[in-house]
């Protein structure tokens, strides 16, 4: 990561936020945010899904367990979803798993939830930099663990 | 002979089941039995001790129990919501159980004991109760007894959890899971859980690495809560099941206190009642969401 931290970042550590969006809103946001030339922190991974309802949990806690510091969840707003109803059965799942990971211990900073459509490229700008922000703020997650070998 | 061993011996000499799952004496305490001849009836017995959620015997994972045949199971108003809860999934039919719900006035943390219920034995999920008087039955029986002493316990350790920091909570978590050997008895024990192949055992892709790693363990236990949330029904066989101790009960706990925030949903022993998982509403809370 050294060699992306822009000039001006201090910082000698920079986080890895990846993120599950859906093809066809929040993916499309983030198309509409990167033609638009939005200037965004350089931190996130997008990983393109069918719709927000097939992030499963263990997609995250796996995505924290292999590097990430911080991992953004994001797909149409309710009412919007490709397939009716997919983000309404998501958005019941990720409540369960938003208090549960603040229960275990992780800050809830690190985990951002969003709704995103495709002609919000703006928002996408802003949910990727305030989630960098804050994840850099917290620093590493379980570094101890990382060294155990948790990077696979 | 008791109401209970009445009951067992007609349903067995009228060949109704073909096996009785109840609680008997044991060496150590009470523990569950299978009583298959009407003349065995008389083994049965219901006190405080019983503990155990005899409802996983009717999980069809479970491929002895099944061979025994058409079975009745002895069960509190709790375990009943188990039995409600396979009825709701699918796992068993109604019409192939016979349920012999038993008025209960709370029971033990721990069936190899035998004391008084006070605040410091009785099992924490008693507190509160609302199906000391079942409500799903096909044989109602025993007097009612009291109602229990509340034992705050566990409670108190959530409560006292939440007012930690996170990293406080992610040492306590660290250490409670540190001590996991990933035997996964909590599993076994659990009524609701009844998956063919647990995703714990997926090698391609392997969710979840089978050896005991503090990010395995983590792993483990977030994702058989997260499966549960909804559908537990807070029997708490999977702390009594862990050989480490390991305070399951509070994930459980809190997982179903914030279902019931935020879905209105208390595991239900009403089988036509759909669980929160799988259904939704429009106007769901949304407050964690950007």
């Amino acid at each position: 990561m050294s060699d992306e931290v822009e000039p001006g970042n201090h910082h000698a550590w920079s986080p890895n936020v990846v993120a599950f969006v859906c093809n066809w809103c929040t993916y499309t946001g983030a198309d509409l945010a990167g033609t638009s030339r939005l200037k965004m922190d350089p931190n996130v991974r997008v990983i393109k899904l069918p719709c927000s309802s097939r992030v499963n949990p263990l997609f995250i806690i796996k995505a924290f367990e292999r590097g990430a510091d911080g991992v953004i969840v994001s797909g149409c707003h309710t009412g919007d979803c490709h397939y009716s109803t997919g983000n309404y059965h998501a958005r019941r799942r990720f409540a369960i798993l938003h208090d549960l990971l603040q229960f275990m211990g992780v800050e809830e900073d690190r985990v951002t939830f969003a709704w995103v459509s495709a002609s919000e490229g703006n928002k996408w700008q802003q949910v990727v930099n305030e989630t960098t922000a804050r994840v850099q703020q917290l620093g590493p997650f379980a570094p101890s663990e990382k060294q155990n070998g948790g990077v696979q | 002979m008791s109401e209970l061993q009445e009951t067992a011996r007609k349903l067995l000499s009228e060949g109704t089941v073909s096996v009785v799952i109840g609680y008997e004496e044991g060496p150590r305490g009470v523990r569950p039995a299978f009583i298959t001849a009407p003349a065995q009836a008389d083994k049965l017995i219901f006190d405080t001790r019983c503990v155990q959620n005899l409802a996983t015997y009717l999980n069809p994972r479970r491929k002895q129990v099944a061979q025994l045949g058409r079975a009745a199971v002895v069960v509190k108003g709790c375990d009943a919501r188990a039995v409600a809860g396979m009825i709701r999934e699918k796992q068993i039919e109604r019409g192939n159980v016979v349920i012999l719900a038993m008025r209960c006035g709370g029971v033990l943390q721990n069936p190899e004991t035998n004391s008084e219920l006070t605040t410091q034995t009785v099992s924490v999920r008693c507190g509160g109760c609302t199906v000391r008087e079942p409500k799903l039955f096909d044989h109602l029986l025993g007097e009612l007894p009291p109602e229990p002493p509340v034992n705050t316990h566990r409670v108190e350790q959530i409560a006292a959890l939440m007012k930690m920091s996170s990293s406080e909570r992610w040492t306590f978590w660290t250490e409670q899971l540190s001590r996991c050997i990933r035997c996964h008895a909590c599993r076994e024990a659990c009524p609701m859980c009844f998956c063919v192949k647990c995703t714990a055992e997926k090698s391609q892709p392997q969710w979840i690495d089978s050896s005991s790693t503090p990010q395995a363990n983590r792993a483990w236990q977030t994702m058989r809560v997260l499966h549960q949330a909804g559908r537990c029904v807070d029997c708490l066989e999977c702390e009594r099941a862990c050989p480490e101790h390991i305070p399951l009960g509070l994930l459980a706990r809190y997982v179903a206190d914030s279902v019931e925030r935020r879905f209105e949903y208390t595991a239900s022993d009403d089988p036509t009642v759909p669980a929160p998982i799988g259904v939704y509403r429009t106007d769901d809370d949304e407050e964690f969401i950007r």
